[in-house]
């Protein structure tokens, strides 16, 4: 442990450079969060319209349309995020294809296609029955891999010993999952079944969201020095003790306690203040995890 | 070939030599340093030690940084060198997430990546690094360490038992290695960083141009 090393050296260090401090910050938490709730919505949305197929067809327009605008909410900032933002395009003439982030470019921009044409199709009334379904399947299965790419980003970041590809997919997939549910939960789709449905999906995956993190939170420290020394940043009096906390709390414990309540008084005024809270929860709780590795000095 | 760094601990006396030849040869901007030399104390008074450890890019064979590179900016030369193409990053950033060493930055004045290149254009012209050049104890110890020959790997058949990387747990296999190494030089979280007591504290880092 780092504690017990620096102890039995007591070593200090007496000079040395400054820390390089945050290098992938807010935009790249407003990418992950927007790419949640883009994806989400298809998944969430396919899901209901196979279920309850024509008690929610308002969601085959709201569906690509609330999908389109995050997906280029997150593409926005991922081009904002770079440094040579007008070199985008050497990704897709010399791609690296190692590379989580070349992979996920080249997804991403497909999915996007995709939706862009349910999108636009719905709207102008260009595209029948027959094509929307099959347009819908393949935004759903690109939807998948489109949400989950950025686990693996995280985990080729193998300076950051926090991030772990198998934890992260699982983070990556429940976020999307309160995205999608959180998106129509606060535009009131469908009936008293299905919005219990959605509030299910939105409690479970909070639940399971907030388990994870209570893992890392206690068992983390026990994988390795890094990851120990990381977690003290979360920890009492860590620098970000109250940020996580408190996305952790609007995040995930409150929209729980919410759609319990919800639920048993029928309330959907009760059930949009979760889907809210536990979107601007997801922001702050993807945004800490994001930071904390960084402050640690690497060398 | 497969060129290789060593740096003897035991003659290094941190004098940062090295650190200003580097800075000059590739005119690395202000704030930003392909390579430094760091120092920690070690002991309680009166028992003190001060331990030097310059630290640059390990040029390590399983790169983190080449692998998430999107474009293929970092890169293997034929000598095992990983090297940065400015023109073709994109400044991503993938790169300085990946490397565990923080041996990379998005250099403000290209808003590009970069790092030591152990002076690619001078070994192209046959010289040696600006820094084994610069430094008067002759502590770095560069060359081809598939030359069972060079004074790199004689360093190292020599000194066996002491020779050390960094982070080896990181499965990255660094051609850079240490001797005379221990815990408090290789590894960042054996020591105490007590920020705002350090020469560098109040350093002045240039704006990114046109960038964030
Ligand atoms: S030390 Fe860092 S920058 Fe250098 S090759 Fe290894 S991973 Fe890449
Ligand atoms: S910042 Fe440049 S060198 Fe680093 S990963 Fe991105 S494109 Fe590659």
């Amino acid at each position: 442990m780092v504690e017990h090393t620096t102890a039995a050296t007591h070593a200090v260090v007496t000079l040395d450079v400054a820390l390089p401090g945050i290098i992938w910050g807010w935009m790249i938490t407003l990418n992950m969060w927007a790419k949640s709730i883009g994806t989400g919505a298809v998944l969430i949305g396919v899901y209901l319209l196979k279920k309850y197929g024509d008690r929610v067809e308002s969601i085959k327009t709201l569906m690509p349309v609330v999908s389109f605008i995050f997906l280029n909410i997150f593409l926005l900032f991922t081009l904002l995020d770079l440094h040579q933002p007008l070199r985008m395009w050497h990704i897709f003439f010399y791609p690296h294809w190692t590379s989580a982030i070349t992979v996920g470019a080249w997804l991403a921009t497909i999915f996007t296609g995709i939706i862009f044409v349910m999108a636009a199709g719905r709207i102008m009334r260009k595209v029948s029955d027959e094509q929307y379904n099959k347009l819908m399947w393949a935004a759903f299965i690109f939807a998948i891999p489109v949400t989950l790419y950025t686990a693996t980003i995280m985990g080729e970041a193998s300076a950051r010993e926090l991030w772990q590809t198998p934890t992260e997919l699982l983070q990556m997939a429940l976020a999307a999952f309160i995205g999608g549910s959180a998106t129509y939960l606060i535009f009131g789709i469908g009936d008293r079944e299905i919005k219990r449905d959605l509030a299910i999906v939105l409690a479970v995956s909070a639940a399971l969201s907030f388990i994870v993190y209570m893992g890392e939170y206690y068992f983390g420290a026990m994988k390795a020095e890094e990851v120990a020394a990381t977690i003290a940043f979360v920890k009492e009096g860590g620098s970000y003790h109250t940020m996580f906390w408190v996305g952790q709390t609007l995040g995930y414990i409150l929209p729980v306690v919410f759609v319990i309540f919800a639920l048993r008084t029928q309330s959907n005024s009760l059930l949009a203040l979760a889907s809210v809270l536990a979107l601007a929860g997801l922001w702050i709780a993807k945004h800490v995890w994001l930071v904390i590795p960084q402050l640690l000095n690497l060398s | 070939m497969k060129l290789g760094f060593l740096v003897d601990l035991a003659l290094c006396m941190g004098c940062k030599g090295c650190e200003v030849s580097c800075k000059v040869e590739n005119e690395v901007p202000l704030g930003m340093w392909r390579l430094r030399v760091k120092y920690v104390d070690v002991g309680t008074f009166p028992e003190t030690k001060r331990t030097f450890t310059p630290l640059r890019c390990n040029h390590c064979e399983n790169a983190p940084c080449e692998r998430i590179c999107p474009v293929s900016a970092l890169h293997y030369l034929e000598n095992g060198i990983v090297n940065v193409d400015k023109e073709r990053c994109i400044g991503c950033a993938g790169c300085v997430m990946a490397c565990p060493y923080g041996a990379i930055y998005i250099d403000p004045e290209t808003n590009t990546a970069d790092k030591c290149t152990y002076c690619a254009h001078r070994i192209a012209g046959g010289m040696m690094p600006a820094c084994v050049v610069a430094c008067p104890v002759e502590a770095n110890i560069f060359g081809d360490l598939d030359d069972p020959t060079s004074n790199i790997s004689r360093y190292i058949m020599e000194h066996q038992g002491n020779v050390k990387v960094r982070k080896p747990e990181k499965n990255t296999h660094p051609k850079h290695f240490y001797t005379s190494g221990g815990e408090v030089n290789l590894n960042p979280l054996a020591s105490k960083r007590e920020e705002g007591y350090n020469l560098f504290n109040n350093i002045t880092h240039l704006k990114h141009v046109g960038g964030h």
